[in-house]
């Protein structure tokens, strides 16, 4: 049993976490991520650590609800319980191999959007911290929907943002801001780190590859076990099939069969959405009950 | 009662009851037509069952007692040789083993030596009269990892020489694959939880979501946590692809995927999260036992299914029963097929299965028949899904974060010595994640084993 220590709104429906989990913030490291379970009947999702606390014993995560398992682990409020945190899975981020005055001379670009936002913080911080060069470019459909802008602001080179309604920021695409700090402002990167949905990264990917810039996508794919054992989590990564949850999450994004991804983590949005269905007639029928 | 030469029948949920839930097929034996079979029992002096018992449990003497009606005595005969009974009388491939030598089968059945151990079993847990004695701890720590059978025989056995044990599991519920794997209608998950109950009240400790590898190293457990020695038995869960196109369309998963989907997180049950895709016309490609236990999980979710093997009917490797049994709830073989592609639709899901015909070609050295394709012989099978069950390898996780461990070529963990010693000094292995995907009464047998070794081991140093 893991305890939730924080609970903190972030924007409509995306959560941040603070969870006790001693073993997996002793271990984890930028980059990794944790399956948890909301309750004894659950679904093991997913999640990216989006920091961690090791003298606390705590690891941070930010959720979405977006289906019948991401919205139990919402629900859940500060002093309850999940019944599963597993961690931390997954390799560490590429560039933690690098030391510290190769860094120095290193400038990256993040680019990120909705909750991805999340994971990229602590590597935005790291990255900083260490004296590399941090742009970060954060996407949302509307200003509400934009988190740890501040946060991430105070950690990093320069800040840009783009919505999709153009409430704040750039009106468009991340992609578009990515195109003209290139082409417009002159800047050069080394590397590039996306993190966000699938059909994004795959965009900012053809973008980098026109500009032949390393990129490296972190990948949300469907899983179960997170540890190698079933499959559910491959991705086609250069022509190889590769298991995301032990081979990745990272992975060189030009390298990666993002329609193939895409098409794949589509594979039960039919099953969770059945499901959401019927809790949500279940509930319905309960109130009936209730005030009849 | 049965003439000499069968067995006394053991009743059987009809097929087509069955095939419409997830309770146990075999019910097993009573009283009476236990005593009855083990009365065909002719107790040869010199048993070739024992001899082809993986762990030599002393079968015609357990036998003797059932005969005698003392069932506890029976009981205590198996425990000496194996320590989870109820689960092997179920799933061991008795027809390859012990029944498999039987001089009773050379003119007729063997006698059910599986259904016989499973009846011992079960009426001992039944009546709760198998007490597993409590030792006075030695206060020295052993490490577990894994918790399939080769990790709950090895935590068992150290627990009653006074170690103090921790079984850590990367899953959230403890088993190995008696949990994720193998079938409720084959092997009742209360059986399994039994098992681990008797455990923790010998004073073993369970940590589920613990990845040794990840979580915390091998190394940490035995320089931080004060772990005397481990005991790997993190069992061959990576399962196998062909590489042919399609492998990554919708629809196309591993064995290990669905059975876990519908084992472990019980997606039959609508009271659970976790969602399973079943497609109407299901293609289980691979002839063993994983094979078998998804085509017949699939039936039980609503589907047709055929299973398509490389080689003929003969060769199964899986246990005869379940083939059987398949084959009564009418799931189709087709044999000396193998997949060459699977086909996709425009969006992306799997809609049928290339195959080609093989042919068996006599091996010059008696061995195994090998097979090779017969040219121009392609066929096509249209189908919604298709379930890859061709096999699984050991997992690098622990291999790769473990200094001086060595390992095979095919990522087995490599022993120092057959008693389960590894290369690295106080880690232990045995099981699947040495022998590569076996059986669960070697893997409890390589637990024991092993728990032996590092008592032996232990005696000898200080530690803590
Ligand atoms: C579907 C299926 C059906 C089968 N049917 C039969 C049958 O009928 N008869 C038979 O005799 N055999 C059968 N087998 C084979 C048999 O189950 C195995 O040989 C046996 O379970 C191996 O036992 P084990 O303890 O070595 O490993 P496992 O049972 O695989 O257990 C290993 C455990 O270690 C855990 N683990 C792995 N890595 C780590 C890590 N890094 N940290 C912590 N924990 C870890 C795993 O999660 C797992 O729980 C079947 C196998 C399958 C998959
Ligand atoms: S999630 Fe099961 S292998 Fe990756």
């Amino acid at each position: 049993m893991f305890k939730i220590v924080k609970k903190q709104v972030l924007a409509p429906s995306v959560f941040l976490f603070e969870v006790e989990a001693p073993r997996v913030a002793n271990a984890a490291k930028p980059g990794q991520f944790v399956i948890v379970r909301a309750r004894d009947h659950g679904e093991r999702i997913p999640l990216t650590i989006a920091d961690y606390n090791k003298e606390l014993g705590t690891v941070t995560i930010v959720v979405q609800e977006l289906g019948v398992s991401t919205k139990l682990i919402c629900n859940a409020e500060v002093g309850d319980f999940y019944v599963d945190v597993v961690g931390p899975l997954g390799n560490p981020s590429e560039f933690l191999h690098l030391d510290d005055s190769t860094l120095k001379s290193q400038r990256f670009l993040f680019v990120a959007g909705g909750v991805g936002a999340a994971p990229i913080y602590p590597q935005v911080k790291y990255l900083y911290g260490k004296g590399a060069s941090v742009d970060v470019i954060l996407g949302a459909r509307n200003t509400e929907l934009l988190i740890l802008k501040e946060e991430i602001k105070k950690t990093c080179n320069n800040l840009y943002v783009a919505t999709d309604d153009g409430s704040e920021g750039h009106k468009g695409l991340v992609t578009d801001v990515l195109n003209y700090l290139i082409t417009s402002n002159g800047k050069i990167y080394d590397n590039v780190v996306t993190i966000g949905p699938m059909v994004m990264m795959k965009f900012v990917a053809l973008c980098t590859k026109k500009y032949g810039i390393k990129t490296i996508a972190s990948l949300n794919t469907l899983m179960v076990d997170g540890t190698g054992m079933c499959g559910a989590c491959r991705v086609s990564v250069g022509g190889v099939t590769k298991f995301t949850c032990v081979d990745g999450p990272e992975f060189d994004a030009h390298l990666v069969d993002f329609d193939e991804a895409m098409c794949r983590l589509n594979m039960y949005k039919t099953e969770e959405g059945k499901k959401l269905k019927e809790e949500e007639e279940k509930n319905h029928q309960c109130r009936i009950g209730r005030y009849a | 009662m049965a003439d000499a030469k069968s067995r006394v029948a053991a009743k059987e949920q009809a097929p087509e009851l069955r095939v419409k839930n997830f309770k146990e097929v075999a019910m097993g034996y009573n009283e009476e037509e236990a005593i009855a079979e083990a009365s065909r029992c002719l107790e040869c002096k010199n048993p070739r069952c024992v001899a082809a018992c993986p762990v030599s449990v002393k079968i015609p003497q357990f036998i003797k007692h059932v005969k005698d009606a003392d069932f506890l005595g029976a009981a205590q005969v198996i425990h000496e040789d194996s320590s989870l009974p109820a689960i092997c009388g179920r799933v061991c491939p008795q027809e390859s083993q012990c029944e498999g030598s039987c001089i009773r089968g050379i003119k007729g059945q063997p006698i059910a030596i599986g259904k016989l151990e499973r009846f011992v079993a079960d009426w001992s847990r039944e009546k709760g009269l198998i007490v597993n004695k409590t030792t006075v701890s030695n206060n020295k720590k052993v490490a577990v990892v894994g918790s399939g059978p080769a990790g709950l025989s090895c935590a068992s056995d150290l627990a009653k020489f006074g170690y103090n044990v921790t079984v850590f599991e990367a899953l959230h519920v403890p088993g190995g694959v008696l949990e994720y794997g193998i079938p409720e209608f084959r092997l009742p998950k209360s059986i399994v939880n039994y098992e681990i109950s008797n455990l923790e009240k010998m004073g073993v400790v369970f940590e589920p979501d613990v990845v040794i590898g990840r979580t915390i190293s091998v190394d940490d457990l035995m320089a931080k946590e004060g772990y005397c020695a481990v005991f790997i038995g993190s069992g061959a869960g990576l399962p196998k692809f062909m590489h042919i196109a399609g492998e990554n369309l919708n629809g196309v998963v591993s064995a290990n995927e669905f059975l876990t989907r519908v084992n472990l997180m019980r997606a039959f049950d609508s009271d659970y999260d976790t969602p399973v895709y079943v497609g109407k016309n299901v293609v289980v490609v691979g002839g063993g036992n994983v094979a078998m236990d998804a085509a017949r999980c699939a039936v039980r979710l609503g589907a047709k299914v055929t299973v398509v093997y490389r080689r003929s009917e003969k060769e199964l490797p899986a246990r005869r029963e379940e083939v059987v049994h398949a084959q009564q709830e009418g799931i189709a073989f087709q044999y000396l097929s193998n997949p060459v592609q699977i086909i996709g639709n425009a969006k992306g899901w799997v809609e049928g299965i290339e195959c080609v015909k093989m042919e068996l070609v006599p091996s010059k050295d008696g061995g195994r028949n090998s097979v090779v394709e017969i040219p121009n012989s392609n066929f096509n099978v249209s189908c919604d899904m298709v379930i890859m069950a061709l096999g699984t390898s050991p997992n690098p996780l622990i291999s790769s974060t473990t200094p001086g461990l060595k390992v095979e070529k095919w990522g087995g963990i490599s022993l120092s010595d057959p008693s389960g010693e590894t290369y690295r000094k106080g880690v232990f292995a045995g099981g699947d994640a040495v022998t590569g995907a076996a059986t669960v009464i070697l893997a409890m047998s390589a637990g024991r084993k092993a728990a032996k070794a590092i008592d032996e081991y232990l005696k000898g140093i200080s530690c803590n």
